[in-house]
């Protein structure tokens, strides 16, 4: 039982506190000035193509058309008519990818014959972007919700499944043997010992997944369906709404980084990895 | 409270009722029965016909050089593993695998990180689904252990000795009858290794736990064994089974007695190891 002097401890705390305060203010001036650069940029990219007599119709792409009509879909709450059923395809999209993902990663990383047998067709399929199995996905589904859901549990899934794997084979074989001794069935070994073991493998497996389901959703929503956000997109092109278009990309952008954010979050939440103070 | 340990041990066993009676719970008899073993893929036996007996609250501990087979010879005591041939066999039933009434314990803890030190120490409740005891015996063996301030501290944030020892309160919380040890200590300071040796054998007589320790440490049997097993190697035989006669106080060692046990084993055991006393640590 070491004894840390009172005085000692709380110097350091106090001295701790202030140094994380001031990196907390710096980053947070960093980021307001990234979000000021992008903004000017934009700007900048408006003022051009304003300028240009091929370009002078997309005009209002610039920040202040957009912008307001930021504001206009927010008032009418079109943002959220265009948002939730993409949220939802993506939502159920993810949710397949990591009913696959999850035991299927925890089988490779446990099963080593079966890692050998799976890993060269697993690698041949994750390398074709999802898109590719559009037509076939269009196919094979009654509805063109089926179909973008399949898309998006394509493209989310291998991340979730690679990460998950990794996870597993990191895990020191002593806290198997250790729960077998203290009398573990194979469900306390799974929900006890291996799945709190590997959860931030999973999650971050989670968010990388996130990020490409979220890319390829636009994209599949140029299919068939007359909502969501690629829905939305498509639509401002063909009333040549570019004002509306420049709006709806920032919401796809804002809905991303919150998701990601979130997912950030829940694997700060759930890392019990001690950063080496 | 040791004998509120005594009567929740889940295996039935006649003496139990008499070790209660006095307060102490009462340690699992093994014995072994022409044991031995041989490894799929490496040729010839590890182990060579090994017979044994170890009596209740009988602290053994079994000495050889490294790669003798002392850790295969325990993995088969706890069921981890089962032998080529012959039996192990504890209060008179034959091991078939693990068991709540017998807890090994590794040179590393293995605590799980991302728990407390309260919930590491009531894994094993957990997995017998007797949860309901959780509540009265964590703080039970975390106190045996001298760890009762550090309940709710995450294990990350505490001392190899410390670890050690909730990985002991952890082995301790379901009332085994038996505790097999596999050079606990070794990865600890001297100090704390002294300190560990002196409590586990202190709480081991306490409860009346039967004890095997694996070491290759002489200092450390004389310190904590009733009898020592010196074993051979290529294949694992027992060279040599002798008793340490020594009182409590004794044990603490700088004494006469503590010493002459001490030339007297490492005698036998450098004899043993055919004068090579160069994996020998001692303090
Ligand atoms: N899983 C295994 N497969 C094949 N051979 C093994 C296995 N485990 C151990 N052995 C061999 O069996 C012999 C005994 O090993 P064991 O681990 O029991 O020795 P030990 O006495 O515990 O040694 P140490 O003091 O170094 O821990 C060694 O020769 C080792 O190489
Ligand atoms: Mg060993």
């Amino acid at each position: 039982m070491t004894a840390i002097p009172d005085t000692a401890r709380r110097n350091a705390g106090a001295g701790g506190f202030r140094l994380s305060q001031l990196a907390r203010a710096r980053g947070l001036a960093h980021a307001g000035l990234g979000i000021a650069l992008l903004m000017g940029l934009w700007w900048l990219g408006g003022r051009a193509v304003a300028n240009n007599p091929n370009m002078f119709a997309f005009a209002d792409f610039a920040p202040g058309p957009t912008l307001s009509a930021l504001w206009g879909i927010v008032q009418s709450g079109a943002v959220i008519d265009m948002s939730v059923p993409s949220l939802y395809r993506v939502g159920y999209g993810m949710l397949i990818a990591a009913a696959l993902g999850i035991p299927v990663g925890i089988a490779i990383g446990r099963l080593p014959w079966l890692r050998e047998l799976t890993n060269v067709p697993f690698q041949f399929l994750r390398m074709i972007s999802p898109l590719s199995w559009m037509p076939i996905a269009v196919m094979a589904y009654d509805t063109w919700d089926g179909a973008i859901v399949f898309l998006i549990s394509v493209a989310a899934v291998w991340p979730i499944l690679f990460s998950t794997a990794a996870g597993v084979r990191r895990i020191d074989p002593a806290w198997l043997k250790v729960a077998r001794n203290l009398g573990a069935n194979p469900l306390h070994m799974l929900f006890v010992v291996i799945l709190p073991a590997i959860a931030v493998d999973i999650l971050t497996g989670v968010r990388l997944a996130l990020g490409v389901a979220w890319v390829v959703l636009v994209p599949a929503e140029y299919l068939g369906v007359t909502s969501g956000l690629g829905y939305a997109i498509n639509d401002a092109r063909d009333t040549l709404d570019y004002a509306q278009l420049g709006a709806v990309v920032v919401v796809i952008g804002i809905i991303g980084f919150a998701l990601d954010s979130g997912l950030a979050a829940l694997i700060k939440r759930f890392n019990w990895v001690r950063a080496s103070a | 409270m040791f004998a509120r340990f005594a009567n929740t041990t889940a295996f039935p066993q006649p003496a139990a009722q008499d070790g209660a009676a006095r307060g102490r719970a009462t340690g699992a008899h093994l014995a072994v029965m022409g044991l031995s073993h041989a490894y799929k893929k490496i040729d010839g036996l590890v182990l060579d016909s090994l017979d044994f007996e170890v009596q209740p609250g009988e602290v053994l501990a079994l000495l050889g050089r490294s790669g003798c087979g002392k850790s295969t010879l325990l993995h088969m005591l706890s069921g981890l593993s089962l032998p080529s041939a012959g039996e192990v066999v504890i209060n008179g039933n034959t091991v078939r695998g693990p068991s709540q009434a017998w807890v090994m314990m590794f040179q590393a803890p293995s605590l799980y990180p991302w728990m407390s030190v309260a919930q590491n120490a009531a894994l094993g409740l957990r997995f017998a689904r007797r949860s309901s005891e959780i509540a009265t015996r964590v703080p039970e063996v975390l106190e045996l252990v001298d760890l009762s301030p550090y309940a709710d501290r995450n294990v990350q944030d505490l001392s190899g000795g410390q670890q050690q020892r909730v990985a002991l309160a952890r082995s301790l919380a379901t009332a085994p009858e038996m505790l097999l040890l596999d050079e606990p200590f070794s990865a600890l300071d001297a100090f704390t290794r002294r300190s560990l040796q002196r409590d586990v054998r202190a709480i081991a007589r306490r409860l009346g736990l039967t004890m095997v320790l694996v070491t290759h440490d002489v200092s450390e049997a004389v310190r904590m064994a009733d009898r020592v097993l010196v074993l051979d190697a290529n294949p694992g035989r027992i060279a040599e089974d002798t008793a340490i006669a020594l009182t409590e106080e004794q044990r603490e060692g700088g004494c006469e007695r503590f010493n002459a046990e001490h030339i007297r084993l490492m005698e036998i055991y450098t004899e043993v190891a055919h004068g090579d006393p160069s994996d020998q640590t001692d303090d």
